[in-house]
């Protein structure tokens, strides 16, 4: 649905990479345009009234976001560089400051990278420890499983609301419910949820969020942390300078902006944010509901026509969001990737940042196909027609 | 070379890799060559004797192209010496590269000479050439 708002679609392109990056729809191509074409000025200083509409179209879609994840204030709401960056500020600017040695985080084997690595190194820094919370058989959090996971030591669980190559939803408001039942913080990486699903991070009781523009119809290189306001209030900045202090004299005497300013020091990707609003009503004009059960669809689709194919071995095939992981019959993965490629359908072949999830599944890397609304029964139709002839892929894959 | 004997050259040589496997004799020398846009990921194990390259081993994970170029590399470059294999893999670079090049010196290594027109799988094919190239250097510092 809504491919006439895509000027890729109009190629003939088969675009199944939407966990790594979405299309970006005309109208927020456009609103990006107009920023650099009709109002260029910087955000925040100047009295004239070119950067007073940057001002408000900047923090007029702080307020979208506001609205969209269902923030109480406008304050928690903070401009990044995506997920990646929003998920290093909170682990190295609020509990790098806060973790002691011996403090534990529970996270899985199943997380993207950028929800590890921050973590290994406060365990380096710190002494602290990371531990994973088991995966049941399906590759899914139980809350049975996280429960098992806690020790009096564990002050931190970490986890996507939805994995990047699994694709499962995890129980994001019982685990939440339970962390705050043990005084732990709950932080969720959203990159693969906030695109996909309502999220409401008052009914999920989230004490951080970390979401990208870009896998949601939105630009690069612009995302969301979210926190609460007392929470966010002892996150240290990591960049200091321009934008975000009050008044400086020497060291001692360094006085800090507010709260959201505060964390966004130096010239922010203002086109980014314009155009991160715009992709937030563009989601909304469509629906979030709308667009999670249109995916829920297309995957059962899928599903319902690898399942017969001998050759294939689907390895996530109960999990409930948009992405599908397989594998051909010794074939390896990047090689029906090229040979996908060939008839102008992308996926992804790997192991999709989440490199300790191979200990837990078995196998190194999988092809990856991720949808999102607006692809449609005939791209599965077309995926699956290639698929299914073995020797045609081992033919034509190199 | 025509393409179906190229398309014979690469399967049989991912299908039947000559030496793929890891080995623990201490005089091989180990090289760890991979890619960071991709999954290809493969240990190669080089005996060197003198100036002579008497051996080459290999094991790991990739595709099809990076297997197959890997046999390929190893049943060309056995027993020849240091100087005449990098002769042999700035030679592939320059096919892979789409520039001029010795035909006759890379034999069925001709078999990738099409692989210039695809940029993404490039690197596939010059990933065991790198790791050679890289093991024999470090020998002649």
């Amino acid at each position: 649905m809504n491919r006439e708002d895509f000027p890729l679609l109009k190629e003939d392109i088969i675009y199944f990479d939407n966990s790594a990056t979405s299309l970006k729809p005309t109208s927020v191509i456009e609103k990006m345009n107009d920023y650099y074409n009709n109002y260029p000025a910087n955000a925040h200083r100047g009295d004239y009234d070119l950067s007073f509409k940057v001002n408000q179209e900047y923090e007029g879609a702080r307020e979208l976001v506001k609205e969209f994840i269902n923030a109480e204030y406008l304050e928690e709401v903070v401009f990044t560089s995506g997920t990646t960056e929003s998920l290093n500020m909170i682990v190295n600017g609020f509990f790098g400051n806060l973790l002691e040695a011996g403090d534990e985080v529970l996270i899985t084997t199943s997380e993207h990278a950028s929800n590890v690595l921050p973590w290994f190194h406060l365990v380096n820094k710190l002494g602290i420890k990371v531990n994973y919370i088991p995966l049941d058989d399906n590759y899914y959090v139980t809350l049975d499983n996280v429960k098992k996971a806690l020790t009096p030591k564990t002050k931190v669980i970490s986890l996507a609301g939805i994995t990047n190559v699994i694709g499962d939803k995890r129980p994001i408001k019982e685990i939440s419910k339970l962390a705050h039942d043990n005084n732990i913080f709950m932080v969720v990486d959203g990159a693969q949820m906030v695109p996909h699903i309502k999220v409401d991070v008052q009914d999920l009781d989230l004490d951080f969020l970390a979401f990208s523009g870009h896998k949601m119809c939105g630009p690069t290189g612009v995302g969301v942390l979210y926190g609460k306001k007392e929470l966010l209030e002892h996150l240290e900045p990591i960049n200091l300078g321009g934008g975000m202090n009050e008044s400086f004299d020497n060291p001692d005497e360094v006085y800090l902006k507010p709260l959201p300013t505060r964390l966004e020091a130096g010239t922010q990707n203002i086109a980014g944010v314009i155009g991160l609003g715009e992709a937030i009503k563009y989601l909304n004009k469509i629906g979030m509901d709308k667009i999670g059960e249109q995916e829920h669809q297309l995957r059962k689709y899928l599903i319902d026509r690898l399942l017969p194919i001998k050759h294939i071995d689907i390895i996530n095939f109960e999990s409930d969001s948009g992405i599908v992981a397989f594998n051909v019959n010794k074939v390896f993965s990047q090689d029906v990737a090229y040979y996908l490629n060939k008839y102008n359908i992308c996926v992804r072949a790997g192991n999709h940042c989440a490199k300790i999830l191979k200990s837990s599944v078995g196998v190194n890397s999988t092809v990856r196909v991720s949808l999102y609304f607006y692809n449609t029964y005939e791209e599965i139709d077309n995926l699956v027609e290639l698929l299914s002839d073995y020797n045609r892929i081992v033919k034509e894959m190199i | 070379m025509d393409q179906e004997t190229k398309r014979a050259i690469i399967m049989e040589n991912y299908q039947n890799p000559l030496n793929r496997y890891r080995t623990e004799d201490k005089s091989y020398l180990k090289i760890n060559t991979n890619n960071a846009s991709c999954i290809d990921n493969l240990d190669i194990y080089i005996k060197f004797e003198g100036d002579l390259i008497k051996d080459i081993t290999f094991d790991g994970e990739a595709c099809a192209i990076s297997i197959s170029a890997t046999s390929v590399m190893i049943n060309n470059l056995i027993g020849k010496t240091k100087e005449e294999a990098l002769d042999y893999i700035h030679n592939f670079y320059h096919m892979t590269n789409g520039d001029i090049y010795n035909e006759e010196l890379l034999k069925d290594g001709n078999a990738y000479n099409d692989i210039y027109k695809q940029g993404n799988r490039k690197t596939c094919a010059t990933l065991p050439f790198r790791g050679l190239e890289k093991a024999i250097l470090e020998s002649l510092k």
